[in-house]
C-alpha cells in the first residue's frame, strides 16, 4: 500500500538561526493513525505546519513533502488552497479561536463544503447537518444554526472535527485535539475521532504531549526531541521497548492512574534552546547513559528492527542488556515521614470545610442591574484535612474547586457554613489574627508565568511575604528556601522570566513556604508542566511533605497525578461533593457513577489496557451551575440513571442524595442513592502476569 | 534587592549613561554657564540689537540687545525645573490615582474617575486664568503645580484600564493572600508593572511642559517680562525665525537637547526596569 503522505528530511528554520524542525521523515498509510509525541518546542506542532502550507513567509523550509506522490512544498498558493482542507485537513488545539464568532456553525461548515464540492446551498447546509449528526452533536437541525459562543468547548471541537472531514480528507492533522477539554469530554471527542476515521478511512496524524491519548489511538509513534526525530515505531515497541533513554524517561516519569507506588522518575535539567544546540545529542546533557561520544556528534537516526528507528549511539546496548527505565534513570528517594504513621483518628485537623456554600448572583442589564439568577458556584461541601495529610480535591472545569479555594484563601466568612483553619472559624477572626493565620495558609498556583511578578527579582519574590510579616534579615532564609527547591542562590538576582516553567514553579513553591506554613494550598501545581519536568516537581513536593510535616489541599483535574500525590480524595460535580474517601478506596473501588465514568475516561499509557479496556462515555456536557438540575446533579449524564426503573428514578429526581458513608468501608462515602462499587481501572499486575 | 538589581542594570545600560551626561551638562551649563558670559542676563547692550553671534556675544543678541546666551541659559534655568516638576508630578498623580481607581474598583473608582472626568471637562485655560492672578505674589513654582495638575487625566485613565487587568493577575493575588496590605500591593505590584507606559509619558510630559508654559506666558500667565523661560524665548524667537534665526536656534536646540537626555534616560530606566530587554 502506498503512503498517503510521505515526508522526507524536512526542516524548518525561522529568522535568527533558530532551527525549529531539523530533518523529520514520516509515511502515513491509509487508515493508520501516527502519533508524534514531543515536549513543548520540540518541533511537532511546526512539523504539521509545515506539511500544510501554513506557516508564515520568513521562515525557510526545506526537505520534501509528498501527498499522493505530489509534492507540496514550494506548490503555488491557488494550488495549495485545493489541497487544502479537500485532501488534508487540519484539527486545532483552541476550537474556540478556529471558528468565526461572527457566523453560525452551520454556515461556516457549508462554506468548507461548498470550496471545494459544486453544490447548491441548500444541499450544503443539509450536508452540514449530516455532518453535525455524525459527530454526535444532539438535535443538529437547531444547533447548525447557533453561534460558535453558544456551543460549549467540547461541542466546539466537534463541530471542528466535522469540519475537518467535511470534504471526505485522505489525511487528518489533529493538533493536540483534546488538550483544552476536560476528561469526560476528551473520551468523547477521541471516540468521535475514531467514528471520523472509520467514515472516512483517512490517514490521521496525532500531534500531543499526552501519551495516554498516543496509546490509544496510535498505531505508530514518532518521538520528537528538539526538533528531531529520536525514536520511531510501532505503539507497542515504543511502549514496552523503549531504545532510547528519552523515551523511556518521558515513560517512566508519567504519573499513573493505575497507580504504580513509589516516586516518579523524572529527567533532569530542560529542553536546549533552538537558538544554541548543544554539538552532540542534543539530548546529552540530560541523559543519564552519557558517554564522551554522545557530545561529539549527533547521532544519525538508524534503523534497528522492522520499521523502527533509533537515533541514539547506545541503543543496541539498551536492546542487547534489555535495559528498562528503573535501570537507566536513578530511581530518587524520598524519605517516608514520622507522622504517617499515627493513625488519622489522632491527627489534629488542620483544615476543616462544613458545609460550604457560594452562590453568585447572576446579573443584567448596563444602567439598571437586575438580579435574573443565581451561580451555585459551591452548594454545601464538606470536608477536613489532618496533619501531614494530603487532601485532593477534583473535577472537571466549572465544578467549583477554584471557588473553593478561594473562599478557603480569602478567610472571610463564608455566605453559609464553616471554614476552620486550624481551629479558627474564618468568621470570627479580626484583622490582627487573620494576618497571622495567613502565615500558616499558603498557596502554590497553576500557572508558574502569571503568580510571580514579570517585573520583580526572584529574592524579592521569595523574601516578600518574609518581609510582609515583619522579618528584616531575609537574604540568608532566602538562600536556603531556594535551596531547598533545588535552585542556587546566585538565581535571586534573576527575573522570573529567565527561567523554565518547572523552575518558576520551584520558585512559586519556595515563596509559599517562606514563612513554613502548616497548611498548603496547591491549585493544579503541575499541570501547566511539560511530563518531564512536572515529575520533578511531584516529587519535590511529596519530599517538602514529609520532611516539612506539611498538610496539602491539592486541587486538580489530572486524576493520575493525585492518585500519585494524594492520601484523600474527594470528587466534585457541579459544586457538590460527590464522593469522597481514601485514594485507594476511590479508585479502585469507585461507588459514585460520576467517579466511575471519571476514572474511565482516563487514557492510559499503555497500548495493551487502552486496547482491551471498555470506557463508561458520558454524554453530553456539564450542565450550568446557573441551573443545576432538581434532585441528583448528575442524573441528566448518570448512565446508572438510564438504566433505572421508572419507580427508582423518581428518587433521583425529587430528592439530592447526601455524602453517605459506604457501609464496608472505613473511609469512603458517596453522594448517590444507588451506589455500588465496581472496578473501573485495570490493575497493572494483572497484565504482567499475563 | 529590585532597586540594586535595578541600578546595576541601570548603570550597565547605554542610553541611560549618556543620557544622564547629557542632563547633567544641560544643567551645569545652565547654572554655572552665565558665570562664564560677559553679560547678565539683565543687562542690554544699545550698541547691539539683533546681532549676529560673534565674539562678543556668542549667541547674538535680541531686539533689545539683550545677550541670547545670558537669557537662554536664565531661561533654561526656570524651563528645566518646570519641566522635569511638572512631568513628575502629573505621571504621579496619574498613576497613584489611576491605579487606586482600578485596583479598588467601587466606590473608590467611581469617585476618583468623577473628578478625572470633571477635570477633563473643564477648560483648564480658564481655570488657571482665574487662579493666576491670585499667584501674581506667590512663588512661580505654584505655576508648576498649576500645569501638572491638568497634564494627567488622560494617562490615570489609561492607568485605570490597565489596572483592571493587572488586578487580576496571580501574583496579585498572591499578594494579597500572603496578607500584604493593598496600598503596598499597589506600589509594589501595580506601578512597576505599568512603568513602560509610565515613563513614556513622563519624558512627553516635559516636553510638553516647557511648550504650555510658554503658551501661558504669552497670555500673561506664568513666567512675566522681565524674567523669562525656553518656552517665551521659543515663542518670541519663532516669529523671527527666517530672518533672525538665532533669536529660534538657541532656545530651540536648548529644549530640544533637554527633551532629547530625557528621553535617553526614560529609555534607560525602562529597559532596565523591563526584564525582557536584553541589556
Amino acid at each position: 500500500m502506498s503512503p498517503i503522505l510521505e515526508v522526507n528530511d524536512l526542516t524548518v528554520t525561522f529568522p535568527g538561526g533558530i532551527q525549529a524542525v531539523r530533518g523529520v521523515s514520516y509515511q502515513v498509510s491509509r487508515g493508520e493513525v501516527l502519533g508524534i509525541v514531543g515536549e513543548s518546542g520540540s518541533g511537532k506542532s511546526v512539523t504539521s505546519l509545515a506539511v500544510m502550507g501554513l506557516l508564515p513567509k520568513n521562515a525557510v523550509i526545506s526537505g520534501s513533502v509528498r501527498l499522493h506522490g505530489r509534492e507540496l512544498l514550494g506548490m503555488d498558493e491557488d494550488e495549495l488552497v485545493r489541497v487544502r482542507g479537500k485532501a488534508i485537513s487540519m484539527i486545532f488545539q483552541d476550537p474556540l479561536s478556529a471558528f468565526t464568532p461572527v457566523y453560525t456553525i452551520g454556515d461556516q461548515l457549508a462554506e468548507a463544503v461548498r470550496i471545494h464540492q459544486k453544490v447548491g446551498k441548500d444541499k450544503a447546509f443539509k450536508r452540514a447537518i449530516e455532518l453535525l449528526d455524525l459527530v454526535g452533536i444532539p438535535h443538529p437541525t437547531v444547533r447548525a444554526k447557533a453561534f460558535p459562543h453558544e456551543f460549549s468547548g467540547g461541542m466546539r471541537q466537534r463541530a471542528m472535527i466535522a469540519m475537518a472531514i467535511a470534504n471526505d480528507p485522505d489525511l487528518l492533522i489533529c493538533d493536540e485535539p483534546t488538550t483544552a477539554l476536560d476528561v469526560t469530554i476528551q473520551a468523547q471527542i477521541l471516540d468521535v475521532l475514531k467514528t471520523a476515521q472509520r467514515e472516512t478511512g483517512a490517514g490521521i496524524v496525532m500531534i500531543t504531549h499526552d501519551l495516554g491519548v498516543i496509546a490509544g489511538m496510535a498505531d505508530r509513534v514518532l518521538v520528537m526531541y528538539a526538533g528531531r526525530p529520536v525514536e520511531e515505531g510501532r505503539v507497542d515497541d515504543i511502549y514496552y521497548r523503549p531504545r532510547m533513554p528519552y523515551t523511556m524517561g518521558l515513560l517512566a516519569s508519567i504519573p499513573r492512574v493505575d497507580g504504580a507506588e513509589g516516586p516518579l522518575v523524572p529527567i533532569e535539567g530542560a529542553p536546549p534552546s533552538p537558538k544554541n544546540l548543544p554539538p552532540g545529542c542534543p539530548f546529552a546533557p540530560r541523559c543519564p547513559m552519557r558517554i564522551d561520544a554522545c557530545e561529539q556528534e549527533e547521532p544519525p537516526l538508524v534503523t534497528i528492527g522492522d520499521g523502527r528507528h533509533v537515533a541514539c549511539i547506545r541503543s543496541r546496548e539498551i536492546e542487547h542488556k534489555n535495559l528498562s527505565s528503573t535501570d537507566v534513570y536513578p530511581v530518587p528517594v524520598i524519605p517516608p515521614s514520622d507522622i504517617q504513621r499515627v493513625p488519622r483518628e489522632q491527627r489534629a485537623k488542620v483544615l476543616e470545610l462544613d458545609n460550604l456554600v457560594r452562590h453568585y448572583p447572576l446579573m443584567k442589564g448596563a444602567v439598571f442591574k437586575r438580579r435574573v439568577g443565581t451561580v451555585h458556584a459551591v452548594d454545601g461541601i464538606s470536608f477536613d484535612i489532618v496533619e501531614g495529610e494530603t487532601l485532593a480535591l477534583v473535577g472537571e472545569s466549572g465544578c467549583g474547586k477554584t471557588t473553593t479555594l478561594q473562599q478557603i484563601m480569602q478567610l472571610e466568612p463564608p455566605q453559609d457554613g464553616r471554614i476552620v483553619v486550624l481551629g479558627k472559624d474564618s468568621a470570627k477572626l479580626d484583622k490582627a489574627s487573620r494576618k497571622a493565620l495567613r502565615r500558616d495558609l499558603q498557596i502554590v498556583f497553576q500557572d508558574p508565568m502569571a503568580a510571580l511578578d514579570p517585573r520583580m527579582p526572584v529574592g524579592d519574590i521569595v523574601a516578600e511575604p518574609l518581609r510582609a510579616h515583619g522579618q528584616k534579615n531575609v537574604s540568608a532564609k532566602v538562600v536556603e528556601l531556594l535551596e531547598l527547591v533545588g535552585l542556587a542562590a546566585e538565581h535571586a538576582e534573576r527575573y522570573p522570566q529567565h527561567f523554565s516553567g518547572g523552575q518558576r514553579q520551584r520558585i512559586g513553591i519556595a515563596r509559599a513556604l517562606a514563612l513554613e506554613p502548616k497548611v498548603l494550598v496547591l491549585d493544579e501545581p503541575v499541570s501547566a508542566l511539560d511530563v518531564s519536568i512536572q515529575a520533578g516537581v511531584i516529587n519535590l513536593l511529596e519530599e517538602l511533605k514529609n520532611r516539612l510535616g506539611l498538610s496539602y489541599l491539592f486541587v486538580a483535574h489530572d486524576l493520575a497525578v493525585v492518585r500519585h500525590l494524594a492520601d484523600r480524595v474527594a470528587v466534585m460535580y457541579l459544586g457538590r461533593i460527590a464522593e469522597i474517601g481514601t485514594v485507594e478506596n476511590v479508585y479502585d473501588r469507585p461507588a459514585h457513577p460520576y467517579t466511575q465514568a471519571l476514572l474511565s475516561a482516563i487514557p492510559l499509557p499503555d497500548p495493551e489496557m487502552e486496547r482491551t479496556r471498555k470506557r463508561i462515555i458520558l454524554e453530553g456536557d456539564l450542565p450550568s451551575p446557573a441551573d443545576p438540575p432538581s434532585g441528583c446533579r448528575f442524573r441528566t449524564r448518570c448512565p446508572k440513571f438510564a438504566r433505572l426503573s421508572e419507580h427508582e428514578r423518581r428518587r433521583c429526581v425529587e430528592e439530592e442524595p447526601v455524602v453517605i458513608k459506604l457501609a464496608n468501608a472505613v473511609d469512603h462515602g458517596a453522594a448517590c442513592h444507588y451506589a455500588e462499587e465496581i472496578e473501573v481501572i485495570p490493575a497493572s499486575d494483572d497484565l504482567e502476569e499475563k | 534587592m529590585r532597586s540594586k538589581v535595578v541600578l546595576a542594570r541601570l548603570v550597565r545600560n547605554r542610553q541611560a549613561r549618556y543620557g544622564s551626561i547629557a542632563l547633567l551638562l544641560l544643567v551645569l551649563l545652565a547654572y554655572v554657564g552665565p558665570f562664564f558670559g560677559q553679560y547678565e542676563w539683565t543687562d542690554k547692550d544699545f550698541m547691539a540689537f539683533l546681532s549676529p553671534p560673534s565674539a562678543d556675544h556668542w549667541w547674538g543678541t535680541t531686539t533689545i540687545g539683550q545677550d541670547m546666551y545670558a537669557i537662554t541659559l536664565r531661561g533654561m534655568q526656570k524651563s528645566i525645573i518646570i519641566g522635569l516638576l511638572t512631568a513628575l508630578i502629573a505621571t504621579t498623580l496619574a498613576a497613584i490615582v489611576g491605579a487606586f481607581a482600578g485596583y479598588f474598583g467601587g466606590w473608590v473608582d467611581r469617585v476618583l474617575m468623577w473628578g478625572v472626568d470633571l477635570l477633563l471637562v473643564l477648560p483648564s485655560f480658564l481655570i488657571i486664568a482665574i487662579v493666576s492672578p491670585r499667584l501674581k505674589n506667590a512663588s512661580w513654582l505654584w505655576f508648576v503645580v498649576l500645569l501638572a495638575v491638568f497634564a494627567w487625566m488622560i494617562t490615570s485613565r489609561v492607568v485605570r484600564s490597565m489596572t483592571l487587568s493587572l488586578r487580576e493577575r496571580e501574583y496579585v493575588q498572591a499578594a494579597r493572600y500572603m496578607g500584604i496590605p493593598q496600598w503596598k500591593i499597589i506600589f509594589r505590584h501595580v506601578v512597576p508593572n505599568l512603568s513602560s507606559l509610565l515613563i513614556i509619558d513622563a519624558t512627553l510630559n516635559v516636553s510638553g511642559a516647557v511648550i504650555g508654559e510658554a503658551a501661558l506666558s504669552f497670555f500673561g500667565f506664568g513666567i512675566q517680562p522681565p524674567d523669562v523661560s525656553l518656552g517665551t524665548l521659543i515663542a518670541e524667537g519663532a516669529r523671527n525665525a527666517t530672518g533672525y534665526p538665532w533669536l529660534f536656534v538657541f532656545p530651540s536646540g536648548m529644549l530640544v537637547a533637554l527633551v532629547l537626555s530625557i528621553n535617553l534616560i526614560g529609555d534607560g530606566l525602562r529597559d532596565a526596569l523591563d526584564p525582557g530587554s536584553n541589556t
